[in-house]
């Protein structure tokens, strides 16, 4: 599975942190409206200071285009101004998996990836990994395993369960656990879930 | 809280209800031959949750609405001299302010003051506008200097200090005295925070007089109640509704201050008003379990036999009582001296909440410990001294005899799954490879979960042929659709997928809370008795046109036929149609000599760990679960069931500590990553066992409830097979590495 968006470190503000707080924190309020509408120079070389901007996305195979502010995240985006509600906001901060969505194929934590950096590129959500009515083989053998119980992660454990077995067509029950240790299930159904996600393994093979 | 009111507050009870409904025996039922009841049946609502189509209340988006958002005090104790909502209401896109404190503040995160705003954002920039003036008060957090008698007063004019329960049978002295083993040890259970994945939240809007709230609850009927107690309203007037609910674990029971305030900012502004928790509010203002520190005096004869077992408690939950934590110890083993004392300590932080299985899962892990150090004092096998020590009816106040009890068979059917003949045969005696030891470990359970009588459902049959099941009961991820859907189907000779099945919603049918394990047994019973009245109004039908007696008529398959002549036979569908409307049949849960008998189930639990003596990490390898709660309707979601209460008691064994800034009384780790909560990683194979015990004197199906019975005796399991795997006895939870590298240096020291 593709590397998961860094980590706080402990006791310290993370660039997420600093970026979402700068609408409101004293530090963001300081420092960066002068430079809104400006560009600045980083080891990447000069990047404009966006306060909102224009971004057009594929999402689940429609083109959107929206103003988003250069703070909000993906995940906001998707919910609150796309109405797509199935990815969730557990833990709003990179830790439990729950706003788990497809980034050009690649499962990211929509809490932790700002809606610009989706500019151009296509996100696959829950609500487009069915064709039509044929669901998903990992959606189908989430049903037949029983592999949620509340339901609230289960967005999040099949979206990346369904790009981790893209990438590894076969895997052992280790590298499943592993591939899925990002995902947090409060209801402890973990062994129903890797469950599931061997059988949709097995499905997909034989599909 | 202790356990009667917990499930008093699960049930909803109101007085008099249902103690005349309990009075009402049920008939007596052979066990009968299902075609889906206790087979799997996969969730009828599955669709709806892997394509993300199910709404919960963090999804649930009204026309108009206003975004809610809540002030909390940053001080442990503080007079609240004044609250200005002014500055806050002058900002652009502020709708609403109120203010929910006056007096004093008695623990950091209590509610000051909430705003409404057009968007998330603008509500918390306007919530830094409000004004509060503090008068800070001395506090105390940690409950251990909370004990001292200098410790400041958390409650006006009260010690911090209260007794919550003592009970006493028969002379524990002269039973400690006639003991040839006498073991004294204490065991301690910390702060377990719910942290559910869906934060507790509520969107209220109004609708004239009437007001309808999408609520994160496990009870829409008291939530309701409890709304329209606190806005005066007539409970006629409010409609709660709980489409799908992502976990709650005892945390969502009643009406909570955020949903009070979220309709009180919904009638303030005439807008729709949503207010979500933060995950940091899980840490602070939406309970825990409570901590623990049991300490067991217990005197056994050298065959086993128990002669003594008194229980000294200190717990503590914040500004509110801690658990009792008794029941275990009262009542699991046959014991005929027994004293228990417990005490509570009040400390400036949140109150605690119901946690799945409250008291009981503290009280497990401090008596099954001391049930292994006992064996272990005696030479003994530890399941051998819990059988010796076997009982057949109630220990505790009633004495009557268990309705039925199939604990016999999970510890022989669990041992034989686990390989019990493994385990050390004295604790820490298996040596190991390198620096890992292993061990096996069991512990026992006792729960409720007999379901409440009066609980209501309808089965609805229309014209058209289709079927609706109707309760005013949750689904908090056990199943419950698809459990209403499995009885009423196997009742009326159709599939799951032919039953409409509606739930979640305060104006149907009443059912109780869902807590206390008592969801499947109150509302399955329910079902079946509506479904069976629907039956009987079709084989009437049949029997009219057969031109037979109705009791001459059998229903097989999708057929009606005369018992007195087989060739007399009508389909199914043409005596449905002869119905011509739509027609409701009301069915409810019946009562259960509770002047009789006593009503529990039952588990016992076996775990397989290794321990690494040198870094003090715990993997466990291998788990058996073996329950007894009666006839399972849906092996499939039962079996999650189980896992999850294994997997959230090994998460608690192991990993999971709220821990407090003493200095401030605000939490250290309130996020789920410095909390640390199990994944896949942290989990093996996990082996459920039902054990085919049928009570019919429980309800007319014979079920009973499983969510907290499967919690119960998870972390007593692991910390056991931790004990047998390195020879002491870590005697706190979560075992951390430094806990355990602790206990080993205990046992070089030979203290």
């Amino acid at each position: 599975m593709e590397k998961k968006p860094d980590r706080k470190t402990p006791g310290g503000v993370s660039r997420r942190d600093f970026i979402k707080g700068m609408g409101t924190g004293a530090l963001g309020t300081a420092v960066l409206p002068p430079l809104l509408g400006q560009t600045i120079v980083t080891k990447k070389g000069r990047v404009p200071v966006y306060e909102k901007k224009t971004i057009a996305l594929t999402v689940n195979g429609q083109k959107v285009s929206l103003e988003v502010a250069a703070n909000e995240t993906l995940l906001d985006v998707l919910r609150d101004r796309l109405d797509l509600t199935g990815a969730k906001k557990v833990c709003d901060r990179g830790e439990c998996g729950g706003c788990t969505v497809q980034l050009d194929g690649v499962p990211v934590y929509a809490c932790m990836t700002l809606a610009i950096r989706a500019d151009g590129r296509t996100v696959r959500t829950i609500e487009g990994l069915a064709e039509g009515d044929k669901l998903h083989p990992v959606q189908e053998a989430f049903i037949e395993k029983d592999g949620y119980q509340c339901g609230y992660c289960t967005p999040g454990f099949i979206m990346a369960s369904a790009a981790f077995l893209e990438k590894t067509p076969a895997p052992s029950l280790d590298e499943i656990k592993q591939a899925l240790s990002g995902n947090l299930c409060r209801c402890g159904n973990y062994a129903k879930i890797y469950g599931a996600v061997d059988a949709a393994a097995k499905k997909l093979k034989g599909a | 809280m202790n356990t009667k009111e917990y499930m008093a507050e699960a049930r909803g009870d109101t007085p008099g209800q249902a103690a005349a409904a309990a009075s009402k025996p049920a008939p007596e039922i052979k066990a009968p031959e299902y075609r889906l009841i206790g087979k799997s049946t996969s969730r009828i609502d599955g669709r709806e949750v892997v394509t993300g189509a199910a709404k919960y209340t963090h999804d649930v988006k009204l026309r108009g609405m206003l975004i809610g958002k809540i002030l909390r005090s940053p001080r442990a104790a503080a007079e609240i001299v004044s609250i200005d909502l002014a500055p806050a209401l002058a900002m652009p896109g502020v709708a609403g302010a109120i203010k929910l404190a006056e007096g004093k503040v008695r623990y950091a995160g209590q509610q000051v003051a909430a705003v409404a705003a057009v968007d998330e954002r603008t509500a918390e920039k306007a919530l830094a506008l409000v004004k509060v003036e503090y008068k800070s008060l001395p506090y105390v957090v940690d409950w251990e200097k909370a004990r001292d008698a200098s410790a400041p007063q958390v409650r006006d004019g009260k010690p911090n200090v209260e007794k919550i329960n003592e009970y006493g049978r028969g002379d524990v002295e002269k039973g400690l005295a006639e003991a040839d083993v006498v073991v004294e040890k204490t065991y301690r259970t910390g702060f377990e925070v719910h942290n559910p994945t869906e934060t507790h939240g509520s969107v209220a809007a109004w609708d004239g007089d009437h007001l309808t709230v999408y609520d994160s609850t496990q009870n829409v009927h008291s939530v309701r109640d409890g709304l329209a107690r606190a806005l005066k309203v007539p409970a006629a007037n409010v409609t709660v509704i709980k489409n799908y609910m992502g976990g709650g674990f005892g945390s969502k029971l009643g009406v909570n201050d955020y949903t009070i305030a979220s309709a009180t900012l919904a009638r303030q502004t005439e807008r729709p008003v949503k207010v979500l928790l933060s995950r940091r509010d899980n840490a602070v203002c939406v309970g825990y379990r409570p901590s623990s520190s049991q300490t067991y005096k217990i005197g056994a004869k050298k065959d086993g036999t128990l002669t003594a077992l008194q229980l000294t408690n200190m717990a503590s939950g914040g500004i509110g009582a801690g658990d009792d934590v008794s029941e275990p110890a009262v009542d699991i083993y046959k014991c005929p001296n027994c004293k228990v004392f417990e005490e509570t300590v009040y400390t400036n932080t949140g109150a605690s909440r119901a946690m799945r299985a409250p008291g009981h899962t503290q009280g497990a892990f401090g008596l099954e410990g001391a049930m292994d150090e006992v064996a272990a004092a005696l030479d003994m096998d530890p399941l051998e001294l819990r059988k010796k020590n076997y009982s057949t009816r109630n220990q505790g106040d009633t004495g009557l005899p268990y309705s039925s009890k199939g604990l016999d068979k999970c510890y022989d059917l669990g041992a034989r799954a686990i390989g019990w003949e493994r385990r050390n045969r004295r604790p820490g005696a298996g040596g190991g490879t390198g620096p890992w030891r292993r061990g096996i470990g069991v512990a026992t359970s006792i729960w409720f979960g007999a379901g409440v009588p009066g609980t209501l459902a309808d089965v609805v049959l229309y014209p058209d042929m289709s079927v609706e099941v109707i309760c005013g009961t949750q689904d908090i991820g056990c199943g419950t659709r698809t459990h209403m859907a499995v009885v009423a189907a196997e009742t009326l000779g159709l599939d799951p997928k032919d039953i409409t099945v509606k739930l979640g919603n305060s104006d149907y049918p009443w059912a109780p809370g869902s807590g206390g394990s008592q969801t499947t047994p109150s509302v399955a019973p329910a079902v079946r008795d509506a479904a069976l009245k629907a039956v009987g109004r079709l084989m009437a039908v049949a029997a009219a046109q057969l031109k037979v007696e109705a009791a001459d008529i059998v229903m097989t398959g999708r057929k009606f036929s005369a018992k007195s002549d087989p060739a007399k036979a009508a389909a199914f569908a043409d005596v449905y149609r002869a119905l011509r409307r739509e027609t409701v049949f009301h069915g409810e849960r019946g009562g259960m000599p509770m002047d009789q008998f006593a009503f529990n189930t039952f588990g016992a639990h076996f775990a397989e760990v290794e321990v690494n003596i040198e870094t003090g990490q715990v993997h466990v390898l291998k788990y058996v679960a073996a329950q007894d709660s009666g006839q399972v309707v849906n092996k499939l979601t039962a079996d999650s069931q189980v896992i999850g209460g294994v997997t959230q008691g090994l998460s608690a064994a192991l990993f999971e500590e709220r821990v407090m800034d003493d200095a401030t009384g605000n939490p250290v780790n309130p996020n789920m990553r410095d909390y640390k909560i199990a994944t896949a990683l942290d989990i093996p194979e996990i082996i459920s066992i039902f054990v085919d015990v049928f009570d019919p004197r429980c309800n007319n199906l014979g079920v009973k409830g499983l969510g907290e019975p499967a919690r119960v005796p998870s972390s007593p399991a692991v910390a056991n097979a931790v004990y047998n795997a390195i020879g002491v006895h870590v005697r706190e939870i979560p075992m951390t590495p430094k806990r355990v590298l602790e206990a080993l240096k205990r046992k070089e020291s030979g203290s």
